[in-house]
């Protein structure tokens, strides 16, 4: 095991604390770089939706994670970072323009949202950024003059210092990647400085944050802004991905996935953002997988067990009508939901973090030293 | 004239509805300050049991509902062990995301159970309708107001007058101290479950006359009663019930006067000025700050 000798402040909030993460991360970028030229383009597409919904996530952190702010409604910020590259793109506005524009004008209506959620907590939060996504999505279906309603808009392929870089280029791969990993960085060096320090403190006694000083008001709309900013990049890149948009793209569902991602990922790293949306991304190709080949090798089992060939053919016929019944997906995200509330509330970088603890300390690992403190004396009604 | 009445009957009547989920809501959350949003989906589920009982089974209607509300308490009491016990004293927010996952199983398995179909439920409510004047009520709008002032006057007596509905009351407001005086706190807490499932069965089974009963019914219905149940002050009885009709009636009058696209968006931005303004809601007590 290795020990960090940290003689002052500088050590302490490093970006790399040691050698091993310069390897480690390296490694991963050179990774991540050949990945576009030897991986399947079904893949890269794959990969391209990973880190547009990591980026999301690492929105999403900073609010919930950091701020201690939930929030159900960032699927309506990626909806108005989208519609206004939509709507600005008619104009031949260029690709970094209206960018930063998407970016800039999510950022000032998520601070809008964020002064109504001042005098709210919990609950109460957590249901009006409910009510302010329904409400965007009815303005997004109604307002036909800019967003043609449910017909839905088309996004142009992006023009970027005079050529072309189609959705499935591994041109678009890269300015997604680089977006993430400016996010990412981004969001690392806000979390060291001052205005990090702060929210992590509003996150976790509100009234002692404020007795220290901290402009609790403040700290909270900015961290709405921030949230909502990279979401709006983010809602960028997604509309072009996708290269056409509608309301019904941008529900309740979508706002679900992304706190998923961070349930999932693990709500308290960035890594868990990223680990979150390689997770939900690529439950989809997962479960096709499942789909298509489960029930062959459940009848082939019936077979070897001894089923004659009929009985076998008829069970793997029930099988796999199970296995493309409408919404056993919806069944499934339901249970995996569960199953990390209930068994792994650190997500899967705390599942990774556990491992590595393992090792490091075998044969001492305890299990105690992740335990959740109950707090039965709460009344969050007199917080 | 005569329109704004019946604008405001049929208001009223869907207004029912909401307070009934949100009665659901109001139950757990003064029970042990968790949020159940899985509670519109508890409803549908109630609905579709009902809807075995009466429209497959074949059991008379009184029957079929009784049997339906027992079936719900039974799953509620099962949710309760299964989902929300081992997390009970942890953070609000790993509660609300189990009760969303809770809700999005719900809505899948019944969906691949009873199909994605409209089913409608016979009942003695159906086609009926009272004439006073030239105003007509349908029976199965009255229905759901009558069931509505019956059940938030009965849970009123309840948490005010018997020793459990204090035992409740005092669990919400510090599990630990109650523990110490004697109340079993998680029986409590499955007891709650029990009752809130079961209000979601009524009021599955009043609104499947008029809505009929989908395995979407749930959420569409469970996002227009947070607030009704804000409106009304999260943890207030009458306010749920108030709150609720309050939504309806100003859904119901906003499709009818104002332009296309309001009526669904109006429900929303009445919760966002309320909690601009008034967040404690029109009966909840004013939230006060200890560190």
């Amino acid at each position: 095991m290795r020990f960090l000798f940290k003689t002052d402040y500088e050590d302490d909030i490093k970006l790399f604390p040691h050698s091993g993460y310069v390897w480690s991360y390296g490694t991963l970028m050179v990774l991540l770089v050949i990945a576009p030229y030897v991986l399947s383009s079904y893949l890269v597409s794959q990969l391209v939706f990973v880190c547009i919904y990591a980026t999301v996530g690492v929105a999403l952190l900073i609010l919930t994670g950091f701020t201690g702010q939930a929030s159900l409604g960032h699927a309506a910020f990626l909806a108005i970072g989208a519609y206004t590259a939509a709507y600005l793109q008619q104009f031949n506005v260029p690709f970094p323009v209206y960018f930063l524009a998407a970016g800039l004008l999510t950022g000032v209506i998520g601070a809008i949202v964020g002064f109504p959620a001042l005098r709210l907590q919990g609950i109460y939060l957590v249901i009006a950024t409910i009510s302010f996504a329904l409400i965007v999505e009815e303005i997004l279906a109604r307002w036909e003059s800019v967003t043609h309603g449910n017909e839905g808009m088309r996004i142009k392929t992006i023009q970027l210092f005079g050529t072309q870089v189609p959705r499935d280029s591994p041109g678009f791969y890269f300015l997604c990647l680089a977006v993430l990993v400016l996010t990412i960085v981004g969001s690392l060096n806000l979390l060291r400085s001052p205005t990090g320090r702060a929210f992590i403190a509003i996150r976790d006694s509100e009234t002692a944050a404020r007795s220290m000083g901290i402009n609790v008001a403040l700290y909270k709309v900015k961290s709405f802004a921030i949230s909502a900013t990279i979401t709006g990049f983010a809602g960028v890149l997604f509309a072009h991905k996708l290269s056409f948009i509608s309301p019904e793209m941008f529900t309740l569902q979508l706002s679900i996935e992304f706190i998923i991602v961070i349930l999932i990922g693990g709500a308290f790293s960035l890594h868990g953002a990223v680990l979150g949306a390689i997770f939900i991304v690529m439950i989809d190709p997962f479960l096709t997988y499942l789909k298509d080949d489960v029930p062959g090798m459940i009848g082939n089992l019936a077979a070897a067990l001894g089923a004659g060939s009929e009985r076998a053919a008829h069970i793997q016929d029930s099988a796999a009508a199970f296995a493309s019944a409408n919404g056993l997906k919806g069944a499934i995200y339901g249970v995996i939901i569960v199953l990390f509330v209930l068994f792994e509330p650190l997500g899967l970088y705390g599942r990774w973090l556990k491992i590595k603890l393992f090792f490091q300390l075998f044969p001492l690992y305890k299990r105690a030293t992740f335990k959740r403190q109950k707090i039965y004396v709460k009344s969050e009604r007199n917080r | 004239m005569l329109d704004f009445v019946q604008q405001l009957v049929s208001g009223i009547a869907l207004g029912c509805v909401y307070g009934l989920i949100a009665l659901g809501f109001v139950l757990v959350y003064k029970a042990t300050e968790v949020v159940n949003f899985a509670q519109g989906d508890l409803m549908m589920l109630g609905g579709f049991f009902a809807f075995t009982f009466i429209g497959i089974l074949g059991l008379n209607y009184w029957i079929g509902f009784a049997a339906a509300v027992l079936a719900m308490a039974a799953f509620g009491v099962l949710a309760e062990r299964l989902v929300v016990r081992p997390i009970l004293g942890y953070p609000q927010f790993s509660i609300i995301m189990a009760t969303i996952g809770l809700g999005y199983f719900l809505r899948s398995v019944a969906g691949m159970i009873w199909g994605t179909d409209d089913l409608k439920i016979e009942t003695p409510f159906s086609d009926g309708v009272l004439r006073l004047g030239s105003l007509v009520l349908a029976y199965d709008k009255l229905s759901v107001i009558a069931a509505t002032i019956i059940l938030c006057a009965a849970f009123y007596l309840f948490f005010n007058k018997t020793a459990l509905g204090t035992a409740m009351r005092a669990s919400s407001e510090n599990m630990l101290a109650a523990y110490y005086m004697g109340i079993p706190v998680k029986r409590v807490v499955s007891i709650v479950w029990a009752i809130s499932a079961a209000v979601a069965t009524c009021a599955g089974v009043l609104l499947a006359p008029i809505t009929f009963i989908h395995s979407n019914v749930g959420l569409v219905l469970g996002l227009k009663a947070f607030p009704a149940a804000v409106l009304g002050g999260f943890g207030s009885i009458p306010g749920a019930v108030v709150g609720g009709v309050l939504i309806g009636v100003i859904e119901s009058m906003a499709g009818f006067y104002l332009p296309e696209g309001w009526k669904d968006v109006a429900p929303y931005v009445v919760l966002l000025l309320v909690l601009l303004l008034r967040p404690e809601g029109l009966f909840g007590l004013p939230m006060r700050k200890k560190v």
